[in-house]
């Protein structure tokens, strides 16, 4: 049989528990007398309050307790700034963050002001009509640039504006690029994300055993340990009395890895409080208020080229929308920044930008994490410079992508991880060829425009396609361990700090360690996601569960293997050097008749009579840590067709084909689903989603009837292809893959669509994303010179 | 998102369910399929103090032919019934056309034919196909019944000429005569969803070829189903040439359409653009189709 | 009958019959998953729009979260756990899902299947576009669709038999 487990698309081994019905997340957590918890959120998105009674509340049957402000006492403070602010040179930063519930001010719609216990959720939701409350509306700061006004509203008064941030970054010299440029062109870019919408709402349930002192919680998180530390801190508990869970997870996508929410401090405290069990789950409409969002930056930027069409120099300036707290601080108009870059060698590159408060629910990163809006600002430049140079989209992008041979990549600025952004790898010519090829980019760029095969003749479409680049920085530290157990049976556990929200960590962890110890992979077990099975980590985000944990997954295997080669070598009399694991077993290489099973080997490892010698650990088990020294550079390249009805301007995507390359590849089925899961969040972001707010600061389209998701119907099929250009960074040569996917499809299909009506509109430029048909109509009015 | 409190009382014939309502009063809301209903009770949106579950309500779920040629369709029947009836598709092809761009299959199982006609939601397709079809209404009450055209049942936004005493129990849909054609377009953001904007006609040609009857009845274009009268009018005797068909897309985008409503997934100009271009390419389809008959 | 009168439901879920008491306003997704303990039933949106909570009432797709548990009394109802034989082994179609991949996070996926079990009996042998618009009822976040599109074209020549319990019968 062949051990080669690594690199294969095994089937995941979570599945089955996932298609019964039988996999427990959150809301399946039921505990004996369990309490139903609803929240009063704020109708307002900017008010004071003045007073609040609980009163009519509690006395209704049924309510247990109910809850404001001023009850929680001292447990009552601001969550933590969850990260601080890189190390760039006069940076400005005032960090505001979110409280559990609302005390004198609400800034956002959706904020809590109380809580209510009860014996169902039904009638926690009756009572929340009994509050009486006196919350006084203000005016609203919500638009991104009259929020900066010296005379906007004022969203946290002891402030002296809404400027949340303020961070410049450069390298090179751009004015003098600019001096020495032959085009020089410059845009205003809006680009608008949206919510995350994952399928599962958020959820907490807490249960204080007061016997045992000890706290359970289940919860929605992508960072469980984070959350059982903070909570021990919040709560005055040892870490070691509180035990989260984070089982299965119905998607992440980032929000879940924002701490503390408010209904995560509060629904603990409710558990201890009240010592019983308590549930709240999060619903629909409560999740796109309170749940966080990413969403606006608007980019004045320019690019300074040569005739040629190499880049001398990109200038950046921008907003970019933080709500109403940033507790995430700086992460997302970081990645935007420095995304930007993109595979590009850009001599010079001066970017600010400013984060602004307002009244919205607070921004943290989302699916891409502010590295759509950059992408998005770059690959239009290219774009428009390619049309006044006269030269192929695809031309000028060959022109400016760094070769392998100019890695590491330097760009001298300060990245999301703290540390300076270096690509540490990568090969972008090959995946520009390839895609090229795979779209069959010479014959339909030349034969775009010409009108689909409509039969009926009443329907005149147009085709066009696109082409983009990106990179994505993954993988980042600080850290994760992992431990690796070889059971008396021969099975094998495997225990990490990290959450798991469908990324098949189940499997592709299973994968890596089996990998080392010559099992079958389903003699693997993996637990992710329970802080009593591991005591260190950080969480699931950035695109590096593969690459953080992975690592220390392969360490501790590592470790693990080395463990069983010993006891091998002394149980078969034989020198390690000519040992092999091969099917659960340690064989002697050439005479595989002299064997023993690792299941008898952990027994050695672990007697239970006699001596063993001094310093001995006992059993077969490594507990290993990783942290890269800086993160690793995935890429990829995206190509598009789209067909377009001029009439209404509907467009549908043909194809779509996505060239990616994330270096050594665990489990290429698991890759290839993170890929296009992203890509159909791309197609959301660029025509279907976005979350539209009022002058009031309303969310006008909190349901999933009007925020639209993608269905099936809209997502096409996506074809794959994966080059395969290891990172030098960690042992195993992986990089991140999760937001690949949704990264660059705003930028690909604003070309694609310009690239459609080209001869109707030669003069069409897309410069915002998300589009509608609404607003496409509206931009090919205004082309044509017609009032929309 | 749990719904407040309700009494609830499952009749088995239309008499209780007449009787209860009657008790009742504007307290109560009949519950049909409950596609629209439930999610407005989730979201606390509507807080009716009764229901009155006609589901049981077995007498009020048939498609049954009547005896001008037409079809008549009990008010509980499920949408995807209709949608599989040979019946409709031979004697009301518009309906079965229109049927499946009613939201989604798991939808349509449980939604009524009848029920999504008495919402009088302006964005549903239903209400649009019954004015082109002018098709009748009965309603019932504890008294007796009435029939009321498609037009007089579709009074303002939510609004019908049903009373809170008053069932509506089955819709009549005279059949599709020699000569005709008729066809149903929609524009929606996303399979399934709500349209934008939504067209649909029914025409008449004669013996001569020329169109004798034309009817277009608009959804999402203002606080019901819209009727474009002037529109269709303007079809009369013209043979649906491409230029009648845009004078005829004109008027109802200007004339007949007064005020498209601007919202967060259509402004009214795009709206308005929009009636333009589906009106054409509903009557092309139409036009056709009539030919074909003819 | 006053507001919290409670109302007597009996019906055959998974082939199984319950008898229970139920206040009116109670959802059936909330009946199935908190009443009955079968939560493989998933609650997305509680407005009929992502299909989580797709099962099947009298063998027709319907969502539990658009219907009170008082409405069901007498009636059949299959829900995810009642897919799978008796034994574990899989449904053709969760199997199916399995080898294409047609899950990540898995919390759509119950909706998904209770929403192809019809649809592979009725049409045995649907195209992509089919499949497509059969499923643009049920919102998935992770897939892109396109495995479960995979999963269920490997099962269109077929077709998916019913699900365990009733195949029993």
């Amino acid at each position: 049989m062949s051990s080669r487990v690594f690199g294969e698309p095994i089937k995941r081994l979570e599945d089955p528990r996932l298609l019964t019905g039988d996999a427990v997340f959150v809301d399946d957590v039921e505990r004996p007398g369990m309490l139903h918890v609803a929240f009063l959120r704020s109708p307002y998105a900017h008010g004071r309050l003045h007073a609040i009674d609980l009163t009519d509340a509690r006395s209704r049957d049924g309510v247990i307790a109910a809850f404001a402000a001023d009850d929680l006492g001292a447990y009552w403070q601001h969550g933590p700034l969850l990260v601080p602010p890189p190390p760039i040179a006069d940076a400005v930063f005032y960090p505001r963050t979110q409280v559990p519930l609302a005390r004198g001010k609400v800034r956002h719609a959706g904020e809590p002001l109380a809580v209510v216990v009860a014996t169902s959720r039904y009638i926690a939701e009756d009572a929340l009509d009994d509050i009486v409350y006196d919350l006084e509306p203000l005016d609203v700061a919500i638009e991104l640039e009259a929020a900066l006004d010296a005379d906007a509203p004022r969203i946290h008064e002891d402030l002296d504006s809404n400027l949340a941030a303020d961070v410049r970054q450069q390298k090179g010299d751009y004015a003098a690029a600019r001096a020495a440029a032959d085009v020089i062109l410059e845009r205003r870019f809006t680009y608008d994300h949206g919510a995350a919408a994952a399928i599962e709402n958020r959820g907490v349930v807490a249960d204080w055993d007061r016997r045992a002192e000890r706290l359970t919680v289940w919860d929605t998180t992508q960072a469980p340990i984070p959350i059982r530390n903070g909570l021990a801190g919040l709560l005055g508990l040892s870490e070691s009395q509180v035990r989260v869970v984070a089982p299965f997870i119905g998607g992440g996508f980032g929000p879940k890895i924002m701490m503390f929410y408010p209904e995560e401090m509060v629904v603990p405290w409710l558990a201890m409080r009240l010592g019983k069990p308590v549930k709240w789950i999060e619903d629909r409409e409560e999740n796109f208020f309170a749940t966080t969002h990413e969403r606006s930056q608007i980019h004045q930027a320019e690019i300074a080229l040569d005739r040629e069409g190499r880049i001398l120099g990109v200038r950046d300036d921008f907003l970019h929308d933080t709500g109403a707290y940033n507790p995430y601080g700086l992460t997302v108009p970081i990645n935007s920044q420095c995304t930007l870059l993109g595979p590009y060698r850009v001599p010079a590159y001066d970017s600010r930008f400013r984060a602004v408060f307002t009244n919205a629910t607070i921004v943290t990163p989302y699916r891409g994490a502010g590295r759509q809006h950059g992408v998005f600002v770059m690959e239009r430049l290219l774009d428009l410079a390619a049309r006044e140079l006269n030269l192929d989209p695809v031309e000028i992008r060959r022109r400016n992508v760094l070769e392998p041979d100019e890695f590491p990549h330097h760009h001298e600025i300060i990245y999301q991880d703290f540390s300076e952004l270096v690509y540490d790898s990568g090969n972008h010519r090959p995946a520009i060829e390839k895609a090229c090829a795979m779209i069959d980019w010479e014959r339909e760029r030349d034969g775009a425009g010409i009108q689909g095969e409509e039969p009926a003749g009443t329907v005149d479409k147009r085709r066009g396609v696109g082409l983009v680049c990106y990179v994505e920085g993954t993988g980042i530290g600080p850290y994760e361990g992992a431990r690796v157990t070889v059971e008396s049976s021969g099975s094998v556990s495997v225990s990490t700090g990290i959450g798991t929200q469908g990324q098949g960590h189940f499997t592709a962890f299973a994968q890596v360690v089996a990998e080392q110890l010559g099992v079958a992979v389903e003699r693997v077990r993996v637990v992710t996601g329970d802080t009593r099975a591991f005591h260190w980590g950080t969480g699931t985000f950035a695109s590096r569960g593969a690459v953080v944990a992975g690592n220390a997954c392969h360490a501790a295997a590592l470790a693990v293997r080395a463990k069983i080669l010993r006891h091998a070598s002394e149980a078969l009399e034989v020198d390690e050097a000519d040992l092999e694991l091969v099917g659960g077993e340690a064989r002697v290489v050439g005479a595989p008749q002299r064997r023993i099973a690792l299941g008898d080997l952990a027994q050695r490892a672990n007697p239970l009579r006699g001596a063993v010698a001094p310093g001995t650990e006992p059993g077969l088990e490594a507990t290993s840590y990783f942290g890269p020294s800086r993160g690793a550079t995935a890429s990829g390249v995206h190509a598009m067709e789209v067909e377009v009805d001029p009439s209404t301007a509907m467009v549908e995507i043909l194809r779509y084909i996505v060239v990616h390359d994330c270096g050594t590849v665990i489990n290429p089925m698991i890759l290839d689903g993170q890929i296009k899961g992203g890509v159909a969040q791309g197609i959301g972001n660029a025509f279907y989603e976005q979350l539209i707010y009022d002058s009031e600061g309303q969310l006008q389209n909190a349901s999933l009837m009007d925020y639209l998701l993608p269905t099936a119907a809209e997502v096409p099929p996506i074809e794959t292809a994966h080059l395969v250009t290891p990172s030098p960074l960690n042992p195993l040569g992986t990089k991140g893959a999760g937001e690949a996917g949704a990264i660059p499809t705003g930028a690909l299909f604003a070309q694609a669509v310009e690239n459609a009506l080209r001869e109707d509109l030669p003069d069409l430029e897309i410069l915002e994303i998300p589009l509608s048909p609404n607003r496409l109509w509206e931009l090919m009015c205004a082309a044509r010179g017609e009032q929309a | 998102m749990k719904p407040a409190p309700f009494r609830y009382f499952a009749p088995e014939t239309l008499d209780e369910a007449l009787s209860l309502l009657a008790e009742h009063g504007d307290e109560a809301k009949p519950l049909a399929g409950g596609q629209s209903l439930v999610p407005a009770m989730n979201f606390r949106l509507a807080q009716p103090a009764v229901l009155v579950d006609l589901n049981r309500i077995a007498a009020l779920s048939f498609i049954r032919p009547d005896d001008a040629g037409g079809v008549v369709v009990g008010a509980m029947t499920r949408q995807r019934a209709v949608e599989h009836s040979e019946l409709v598709a031979a004697r009301a092809p518009l309906v079965t056309e229109t049927v499946p761009y009613i939201a989604h299959a798991q939808i349509r199982n449980r939604g009524t034919f009848g029920g999504s006609l008495a919402h009088a939601d302006p964005a549903s397709e239903l209400p649009a196909v019954a004015l082109a079809l002018d098709a009748q209404f009965t309603l019932a009450c504890r008294s007796g019944q009435r029939v009321v055209p498609a037009e007089a049942f579709y009074t303002d936004l939510f609004e019908t000429a049903c009373g809170h005493e008053e069932l509506l129990v089955d819709v009549r849909l005279p059949t599709a005569a020699a000569g005709s054609g008729f066809a149903f377009e929609e524009l929606a953001r996303r399979h399934g969803d709500y349209a934008l904007v939504g067209v649909a006609v029914a025409v008449q040609r004669g013996a001569d070829g020329t169109l004798i009857d034309a009817r277009m009845a608009y959804l999402s274009v203002g606080p019901g189903p819209v009727l474009a009268t002037r529109a269709s009018a303007s079809l009369l005797g013209t043979r649906g040439e491409t230029e009648a068909l845009r004078v005829a897309a004109s008027l109802a985008a200007h004339e007949d359409i007064v005020d498209p409503p601007s919202d967060i997934h259509a402004t009214a100009a795009y709206r308005r653009h929009l009636i333009e271009v589906l009106t054409v390419r509903a009557l092309t389809r139409a036009c056709s189709r009539a030919q074909e008959g003819a | 009958m006053d507001d919290s009168a409670l109302i007597d439901v009996a019906l055959t879920v998974n082939g199984t019959h319950y008898q229970r008491q139920v206040e009116s306003r109670l959802l059936l997704s909330d009946f199935l998953r908190h009443d009955l303990g079968l939560t493989g039933t998933h609650v997305g949106c509680e407005h009929g729009v992502c299909g989580a909570c797709t099962i099947l009432l009298d063998g027709e797709a319907v969502r539990a979260c658009l219907l009170f548990a008082a409405q069901v009394r007498g009636s059949t109802i299959t829900t995810v756990e009642g897919l799978a034989a008796a034994d574990g082994t899989l449904h053709p179609l969760q199997e199916a899902f399995r080898q294409a991949h047609g899950l990540q996070c898995g919390f759509c996926t119950p909706g998904f299947l209770l929403t192809l079990v019809p649809f592979l009996a009725e049409n045995p042998n649907p195209d992509d576009r089919e499949i497509r618009q059969a499923i643009s009822g049920n919102l998935c976040r992770c897939t892109g669709y396109q495995g479960i599109v995979d999963a269920v074209r490997s099962l269109s020549r077929t077709g998916a038999p019913k699900p365990a319990h009733e195949a029993e019968t």
